[in-house]
């Protein structure tokens, strides 16, 4: 097995064995993290560098213990303390940062598509941590991991997407991810906060959520953010979590064995009740814990060309 | 001294004419078309232009020169260069320079710069607005008389629909027509791309069609209104195509423009957030291409037009939603407009129509054709010649072209001004 | 040069049965014994020992696996990346004595990263070393306490250990290396 790039940009362009390369690798990487010593000399000696543009703490302190128990070092670099507020470019900052040998860039950056235009001026693995509203690849594959995990397999399961679409990178790595692993997708919430044609990517819409929840196995719950450019899209947050949050009521509608999930962090109470994010369907501290195998497996096969053995 | 161009297949769609003929130009006018001229004056210099097209000198309509204020991306000289070796003998710039060309003195500004550069006919466009700002008319009256020959906001929408249609009244004592960048920056806030396949897939944000077409609708009313001379600029959809088609089904004198990305691309080209696509206009949908590609057939759209928006890498190799919006187009316009000859979408004679006698009509210039005693603005066309795009041998002082690399057949070779020849392949 | 076979599928089986007296009576018995394989030839063997251990003294000894890929000594940047496989100790480390299986011992590199293994994941009260097939080669000072059988192939020589398991029959053959194919893993 080959992995085609040598980055991780998107799920949009992986092949589904590519997809089962990286879950099968995350599988045989995640009991390092029950050891007594977490760690496994693989990647010693290597740098990873975290180059994140904008402020996160729970995906950069995933990836810093994934690189770490590989044995490599990281570096971490935020846009406020970077050369950035001076005015640096990023192409500037990252051939910067290039000249000073490091063996993995893992990039967040506002804009979508920066970590492509990375790709074309640096010659290094980037890895891309979440661009803009475009893509967030290591999410995508932790949540087809949890999946997988919980129910067995992917193939044939109904995952309904509720929220903010158009402005959720993870969103559209989701679809993408679990459309290639056989799932059905469908995605729910107000017109305003779905992009037009969407159906055009295979995946069926709703805009009220009880038909959304029907017969689904899992349901995946984005954060919903009222402070938008331009005119908001619903009027209040109270009204959002009346049509839209999964409460106690609708989780009562689920099948036992549907699973809640939630790229986190939650606004309680607004997308997701406490019931919810805490209950029996929930499985959103195992996304977190998945999070680590899952990038411990992305900067382990990219730090070199993969070959059978 | 005179010349000849002997043997080229004339093309001149302002007089029909479509044939093998020599062609005498003397004093800088063109003397004497035939299909042979036998008897030359004494110190006649030939052009061979056997398998050749001769056609009137190419006019671009709409380009942006950037001087003065942004001499880094290109200056009139350069400019001229470019457009010479595109095949243009006049080209009309557009106002959004640094300090706006919204007096006078700009105007006199730009028109010596042309002049010193002594290539081709520069025909500035003067703002619309005081700085372009959209709220109170510019001086048009002063800049008509240092030369402006239309005015536009370009770059920016006159949202102020009185306004609008103060400059389509006011407009009519000089005869000029309103150059119209239609946008409404409601609906296209914040876009980078076409609403549609490719906000959906690079998640950045969409500009719906209706952003135009809205614009395009409310300039229409406004023209009916007011009886004033109004011109479409850089149109790229569908519905826009079938609105202008209505208007001048019921009689509206109304012209448009499309640039040659607008019938060449579609909004594929983002999916891989490279920012030598990013326009303004953004690319649109493949069924928007061919209502263009339909436009330019059947006589909507009158001109084309490169839409000529040179950027440094500066300002274009940068994240996609940073990066300045524009094409240079001067160097490949003629190119990609015989491409679609070749494809067989329009024919020869229309095509150089688009890029000459009708260009000049809007503008109202005694150009664009090839009659005798025309002035002998003209270029030579080697219309199989291929050739691979390749900015960094521009004569343009920028390179941001999604096209570079393109595989194209046809260009100018050799562009004669008043039968001066500035531009020799 | 035809692929000879040099041990057949009784012989295998007869090796393993010899194999499993010695342990038991190195150890003085089989009792807080693990026999830990390296996957993939060395987990079956590990899982067939255990079996005849089972039939010899009643005993059911533990069994694990042991991916030793993340310990490789030779995980260049840009070379090679190999797929990674199961590591599953279901037992503490600490109170056993832990028998390594493996099918080939050549150069000794994978049994080095499997001391490293398994260090990182407990302190067994020792540490052996069972293969089927020892043919020479070693690169580091590793030896092996039982061995099935010592086979010194010539440099152009190859050999392969096939298990019923994975292959579908059980035999050891030698045969010529193929021009141009180098081993890709070093044991």
């Amino acid at each position: 097995m080959t992995l085609k790039s040598r980055h991780l940009l998107g799920l949009e362009n992986l092949t589904r064995a590519e997809i089962e390369y990286f879950l099968d690798t995350a599988g045989s990487l995640k009991e390092i993290s029950s050891r007594d010593i977490k760690k496994v000399p693989t990647l010693r000696g290597k740098t990873v560098i975290n180059l994140f543009f904008e402020a996160s703490t729970r995906t950069r302190t995933s990836f810093e213990i994934a690189a770490k128990r590989l044995s490599a070092d990281t570096i971490n670099i935020s846009a406020s303390t970077s050369s950035v507020t001076k005015g640096e470019t990023l192409i500037d900052t990252a051939k910067n940062i290039e000249a000073m040998r490091p063996d993995l860039v893992v990039i967040r950056h506002p804009a979508s598509g920066a970590p492509e235009l990375l790709s074309r001026w640096v010659d290094l693995p980037i890895i891309n941590a979440g661009d803009g509203t475009h893509e967030h690849p290591t999410q995508g594959l932790l949540d087809l991991f949890t999946v997988r995990e919980k129910r067995g397999k992917i193939d044939g399961l109904t995952l309904a997407i509720i929220g903010d679409i158009t402005h959720s990178r993870v969103a559209r790595s989701d679809i993408y991810g679990f459309q290639k692993m056989g799932a059905r997708v469908r995605v729910c919430g107000p017109p305003t906060l779905i992009p037009p044609g969407i159906e055009s990517l295979g995946v069926q819409k709703f805009h009220r959520l009880e038909p959304a929840l029907e017969g689904a196995d899992v349901v995946m719950v984005l954060r919903i953010q009222l402070e938008r450019q331009g005119t908001p899209p619903f009027p209040t947050l109270r009204e959002y979590s009346k049509l839209f949050g999964i409460n106690l009521e609708r989780l009562r509608r689920l099948k036992p064995d549907t699973l809640i999930m939630h790229p986190g962090p939650i606004n309680r109470g607004v997308e997701i009740s406490p019931e919810a994010a805490y209950g029996s369907h929930s499985v959103i501290l195992d996304q977190v814990e998945n999070g680590v195998a899952v990038r411990m497996a992305v900067l382990y096969l990219l730090s070199g060309r993969s070959v059978d053995a | 001294m005179p010349r000849l161009i002997r043997g080229g297949r004339i093309v001149d769609p302002s007089s029909g004419r479509d044939g093998i003929f020599d062609l005498l130009i003397q004093d800088g006018k063109i003397a004497r078309i035939e299909p042979r001229i036998a008897s030359l004056p004494p110190d006649t210099e030939t052009i061979e232009a056997a398998e050749h097209l001769v056609v009137p000198g190419l006019i671009d309509i709409h380009t942006h020169l950037r001087e003065p204020g942004y001499e880094y991306k290109e200056t009139i000289l350069s400019g001229s260069r470019a457009a010479a070796a595109g095949g243009f003998t006049g080209v009309a710039c557009m106002a959004n320079t640094d300090p706006p060309n919204d007096n006078h003195s700009v105007t006199e500004f730009i028109r010596e710069r042309a002049r010193e550069a002594g290539l081709i006919n520069v025909y500035p466009v003067g703002a619309v607005s005081k700085e372009l700002k959209g709220e109170s008319l510019a001086e048009i009256g002063a800049m008509v008389d240092s030369g402006i020959v239309a005015v536009s906001d370009d770059g920016h929408p006159v949202m102020n629909s009185g306004l609008m249609r103060t400059a389509l009244e006011y407009t009519q004592i000089f005869g000029i027509p309103v150059i119209s960048h239609c946008e409404d920056l409601g609906l296209s806030r914040g876009g980078q791309v076409n609403e549609g396949l490719a906000s959906l897939r690079t998640g950045l944000a969409g500009i719906p069609a209706e952003a135009e077409v809205s614009m395009v609708a409310r300039d229409l009313l406004l023209a009916r209104l007011t009886g004033g001379k109004l011109h479409l600029a850089h149109i790229s959809t569908a519905r826009a195509v079938e609105a202008i088609r209505a208007a001048k089904a019921q009689g509206l004198q109304v012209t448009a423009e499309t640039a040659p990305h607008y019938f060449t691309l579609t909004e594929e080209a983002v999916l891989s957030f490279n920012t030598g696509a990013k326009v303004n206009p953004p690319l649109r949908s493949a069924a928007d291409r061919e209502a263009v590609q339909n436009g330019l057939r059947d006589g909507t759209i009158d001109c084309i037009a490169s839409d000529h928006a040179p950027h440094s890498t500066v300002e274009k190799d940068l994240e996609f939603s940073q990066a300045s919006s524009g094409i240079v187009g001067l160097e490949t316009t003629l190119s990609l407009t015989l491409n679609l000859v070749q494809q067989g979408i329009i024919p020869l004679a229309r095509a150089i129509a688009l890029l000459s006698v009708n260009p000049a009509r809007v503008l109202n210039l005694k150009k664009g054709t090839l009659a005798i005693g025309a002035d002998a603005d003209i270029t030579i066309i080697n219309p199989n010649r291929e050739f691979v795009v390749n900015p960094d041998k521009f004569f343009s002082l920028s390179r941001n072209t999604i096209f570079a690399g393109l595989q194209l057949k046809g260009k100018a070779v050799i562009t004669l001004t008043r039968g001066k020849i500035i531009f020799r392949e | 040069m035809m692929p000879k076979k040099i041990i057949d599928a009784e012989g295998i089986e007869r090796i393993l049965r010899r194999i499993a007296h010695e342990i038991s009576e190195r150890n003085q018995g089989t009792r807080n014994l693990a026999l830990v394989g390296i996957p993939t030839g060395g987990v079956h063997l590990a899982h067939r020992l255990a079996r005849i251990i089972k039939e010899m003294e009643g005993n059911q000894v533990k069994t694990g696996e042991l991916d030793t890929t993340l310990y490789r000594d030779d995980l260049p940047l840009k070379g090679p990346i190999f797929r990674l496989k199961r590591t599953d100790i279901p037992f503490d480390l600490n109170d056993h004595r832990v028998i390594l299986i493996d099918d080939v011992l050549q150069t000794g590199r994978t049994i080095r990263a499997a001391l490293d293994a398994i260090t990182d994941l407990g302190r067994p009260k020792n540490i052996q070393l069972a293969v089927l097939i020892d043919r020479g080669g070693r690169e580091l000072p590793i030896q092996a306490d039982y061995t099935g059988k010592l086979v010194t192939p010539t440099g152009s020589e190859e050999i392969e250990v096939r298990l019923r398991e994975t292959d579908g029959m059980d035999e050891v053959i030698v045969q010529e290396k193929k021009p141009g194919e180098k081993p890709i893993l070093t044991r």
